[in-house]
């Protein structure tokens, strides 16, 4: 068992001779407050923009944040899941603290511009009305964001935070967020799949 | 989190029928489904021996006000596409149960993990 210790200078456990000392953990914020502050801003421009209700500004915020919210998924969950699966324990660590705390702010912001900003801009063009010709594939994308709704919000957030919380604690258990981890990137790579079904909807909307 | 998939599947049958009048049926079976589900969820918590409910609450309050603010969004946007009654409760508490459910799983998650590691 490797030992993780927020001090480099705490306390060794008794099998350490074996790996080395227990790798320090960087002071982070679990929420950091300028991300806070960039969420806050992205939501009150969503607020705006369904307000006024007009097409470009509609399109640009569901365009630019959903683009945003499928490359993370992809991104994370094909990309950055599997390198950090072979990374070593301290690599891992300064990683973790220092990509995590930007998640917890980012992925809601982003997708909540993203959804809000998507149903005015669907009601803006009539394409949620049953009359209009591919509302089936309107309902799909509804199916899709729900999917991944319920795998990012039950299992990667709360992965996510308690990954965090674990790692501010004097002497963090490296096996519960070894758990924790693994749960937030198979979390991240079923919903980095369940983008390209985003893609195939999309665009097939965007082209009809 | 069957919970949570209940309550997004009512939300999903209203948000593809909108702004047409549907039946509310199938979306008060489902939104009465998660409410039970998750209630039963609590107090089945309230049962775990030396479950560290500190935790739960120091991340599920904050964790309840960005989901209010998320929830307040999504209801802002319906308000200003004039949904309303009928629908607009069912939504309203959709987003309700919703707003309290993902700041319970959070809770839940680091409180669980509290205890493991603590014990």
């Amino acid at each position: 068992m490797v030992s993780i210790a927020r001090d480099g200078a705490a306390e060794q456990p008794q099998d350490a001779a074996h790996h080395g000392p227990p790798p320090a953990i960087p002071d982070f914020d679990i929420v950091p407050r300028i991300g806070l502050a960039l969420a806050g801003v992205v939501m009150v421009a969503v607020i705006v923009v369904v307000a006024i209700n007009k097409l470009w500004p509609l399109e640009f915020m569901h365009v630019v944040f959903g683009a945003g919210w499928t490359v993370i998924d992809l991104f994370l969950g094909f990309v950055i899941g599997p390198i950090l699966g072979t990374l070593s324990i301290p690599a891992r660590i300064e990683f973790t603290t220092r990509f995590m705390p930007k998640m917890v702010v980012l992925m809601p912001a982003i997708v909540t511009a993203t959804l809000v900003a998507g149903w005015q801009l669907s009601t803006h063009l009539g394409t949620n009305l049953n009359s209009y010709p591919q509302h089936g594939w309107v309902v799909a994308s509804m199916i899709v964001v729900g999917v991944m709704a319920i795998v990012a919000l039950g299992l990667l957030e709360p992965a996510n935070i308690a990954v965090l919380i674990e790692l501010k604690k004097p002497r963090p258990n490296p096996q519960v967020i070894e758990r924790l981890m693994k749960r937030f990137i198979y979390a991240a790579g079923i919903t980095g799949l369940m983008q390209v079904a985003t893609f195939v909807i999309m665009t097939k909307l965007a082209s009809s | 989190m069957a919970s949570l998939a209940l309550i997004v599947a009512a939300g999903i049958y209203l948000s593809a029928n909108l702004p047409e009048h549907v039946s509310l049926a199938p979306a008060v079976i489902l939104l009465s489904l998660s409410a039970v589900l998750m209630g039963l969820n609590l107090v089945s918590l309230t049962r775990v021996k030396d479950f560290a409910w500190e935790r739960f609450f120091a991340v599920a309050r904050w964790s309840l006000l960005a989901y209010l603010v998320i929830a307040g969004m999504l209801e802002f946007v319906f308000l200003h596409n004039h949904v309303r009654g009928g629908t607009l409760v069912v939504l309203t508490l959709s987003l309700l149960i919703f707003a309290v459910h993902v700041p319970t799983l959070m809770g839940f998650t680091v409180a669980r993990y509290h205890q493991s590691s603590a014990g």
